[in-house]
């Protein structure tokens, strides 16, 4: 799968989470958190989605690489292929 | 002629069917007050096959709502507290819609004129912005100023729902930066009455919590009131796919050795889960458990705390008669008695609520709502004698009219078009909470842990308060028992369900 599918995915999962917030205009470079409202329990939210909607799993001491976009994809588009 | 402005329909709960449909399932949700409603939604959104048993014929618990002619009236809650405007970072409101995936303009929040707390010869306003708060005991108590506001950043520092706080006093606490009596029980006033479980003082914990829901959050009420937020409930419930069953709770709670496997609903059925979550209270839950041996150690206490709620419309809104307050907590002692009364009521303090007082007004005439403490074991045995129940909910109407035309002295009690009294032993009868308890037992479990494994707490035995805080609760709950691994649990909880609030 291309980074560009996967970034995709992450993209609709936090917009999902993040519902009243306007994601658009993320930077790929720096926190999700720092820029969006999200605690740890958003993010065992991502990792949720992740599981039920592309049946990737992602164990609990990776979750520090879901910390920015750039992060998710790098982490993420060896899994989904 | 209906209560709203624009009269909302009343649909029917979903899942009218009364037994379930299978015989095993993921996980049981015992009662479907708002914190059971919010763990349903939580582990069904995760594809776990989940059932929520209601006794009741409509959901909400001790938040609800009911239709007497033609009228649809909220009962519980005055308001709802932890208000938030839209998008406004790291509150519990923002984080429990986010949780449920309900968007904010879904609530149809709007947000309280002005509230106040009155005892003989002082008055403290405050509305949804501490300035107000802060202006008033410049006011009226100078010489504490900086007393409070040093108190005011112990509330801002301290992390209240850490799960291994340790239990300290409020007003011991408070006493150390408030040297006024009058401020201090001015201060608790609104706090105790809205969420203490336990006399005149409450666990410093959960006074930051209530400080911060009220006085710095504030209050805010749904257009439709507390309906409207069950429908949204309701909503994501049928979109996640629990099934709800209406008019059939739990009988008994079944169990193998020290771990619950199951339950037996009130019609008979036996049903079998790894996850029980139960909102209807600490003893109610254990009392559930047919234990032969009792092995149960811990037998939480029945709350003292019971109310008595007047009721009543008028043609004319309370601004029209000179009243723009949304809350007022009435007391008419220098010192605030927060305790079960040696008789029926107690007419010396009242919360009064006047719900056409937020910015967004959708009433067609005045709703006025008088909260008084009373005694439920007196109410009880009262009610075995309908004449005298009846003349006993006289009292309380005329009580509670004398006390409104303090504030509304214009008040002609001669055109009120509908009244009515609740009673410790109408709550006890529609929410199945002993002694017609509000605020629950004094026993919580902050991690809802019970002694039998598998079988969790959510609601306000849990220890969460207020409406955003029930539904935070069953959220966080949910998410501990259900979703993080067991052998995390005793460690990552703290941190899982402290970031949740």
């Amino acid at each position: 799968m291309e980074a560009v599918e996967v970034r995709k995915f992450v993209l609709d999962i936090i917009e999902d989470i993040a519902l009243d917030e306007d994601v658009s205009n993320l930077n790929d470079d720096i926190a999700l958190r720092e820029q969006l409202d999200l605690d740890s329990m958003d993010f065992l939210d991502i990792v949720m989605e992740l599981k039920k909607r592309h049946k990737v799993e992602v164990p609990q001491e990776d979750y520090p690489r879901l910390a920015t976009m750039s992060g998710c994809v790098e982490y993420l588009t060896p899994k989904m292929q | 002629m209906g209560l709203f402005k624009e009269d909302l329909k009343i649909t029917p709960p979903m899942g009218r069917h009364f037994d379930p449909v299978d015989t095993s399932y993921d996980a049981i949700i015992i009662g479907a007050g708002m914190s059971g409603m919010a763990a349903a939604i939580r582990l069904a959104m995760y594809d776990k096959k989940v059932l929520l048993l209601e006794r009741h014929s409509i959901s909400g618990g001790l938040n609800s709502y009911y239709n007497r002619r033609k009228r649809g009236l909220d009962v519980g809650l005055h308001a709802l507290t932890n208000f938030a405007e839209k998008g406004e970072r790291r509150k519990p409101l923002t984080k429990l819609l986010k949780q449920l995936r309900i968007p904010y303009d879904k609530l149809e929040l709007t947000s309280q004129f002005e509230s106040q707390v009155s005892f003989p010869e002082v008055t403290l306003r405050f509305n949804n912005d501490i300035e107000l708060l802060k202006s008033e005991i410049a006011t009226q108590f100078p010489d504490q100023v900086g007393n409070f506001l040093r108190l005011l950043e112990h509330i801002l520092n301290f992390n209240e729902v850490a799960l291994d706080n340790k239990l300290v006093m409020a007003k011991d606490v408070v006493d150390s930066f408030i040297s006024n009596h009058l401020l201090r029980e001015m201060i608790f006033c609104p706090l105790l009455i809205y969420g203490s479980a336990w006399e005149n003082d409450m666990d410093f914990s959960q006074f930051v919590i209530m400080f911060k829901s009220i006085y710095l959050e504030g209050f805010g009420r749904s257009r439709g009131g507390v309906r409207r937020v069950l429908e949204l409930l309701r909503e994501r419930i049928e979109e996640v796919g629990a099934e709800v069953c209406y008019r059939n709770g739990v009988k008994e709670i079944l169990t193998h050795g020290n771990q619950s496997v199951g339950v037996i609903t009130d019609r008979g059925q036996e049903v079998m889960a790894s996850l029980i979550l139960s909102c209807a209270g600490y003893p109610e839950t254990l009392n559930l458990i047919n234990d032969q041996n009792d092995t149960k150690k811990i037998k939480p206490r029945t709350g003292k705390l019971s109310f008595t709620e007047t009721i009543f419309t008028l043609p004319e809104k309370p601004a029209s008669l000179g009243l723009n307050q949304t809350i007022i907590f009435h007391n008419d002692a220098q010192t605030y008695s927060y305790q079960r009364p040696q008789g029926f009521y107690d007419k010396r303090s009242a919360v009064i609520c006047l719900p056409n007082n937020f910015i967004d007004d959708d009433y067609q005439e005045g709703v006025y709502r008088l909260t008084m403490m009373a005694n439920y074991e007196l109410w009880k045995k009262l009610s075995q004698d309908k004449v005298a129940y009846n003349e006993k909910k006289t009292e309380v109407l005329q009580d509670s009219l004398m006390i409104l035309k303090k504030y509304m002295p214009a008040l002609k009690s001669e055109e009120i078009s509908f009244q009515d009294i609740f009673t410790p032993t109408t709550v006890e009868h529609y929410t199945g909470h002993f002694g017609g308890c509000v605020y629950g037992s004094p026993d919580k479990s902050r991690d809802g842990t019970t002694p039998f494994k598998g079988l969790f707490l959510c609601g306000t035995d849990q220890g969460f308060l207020g409406i955003v805080g029930s539904m935070l609760s069953g959220i966080s709950m949910a998410n501990l028992h259900g979703f993080m691994n067991p052998s995390l649990t005793t460690d990552s909880s703290t941190n899982i369900t402290t970031s949740s609030l």
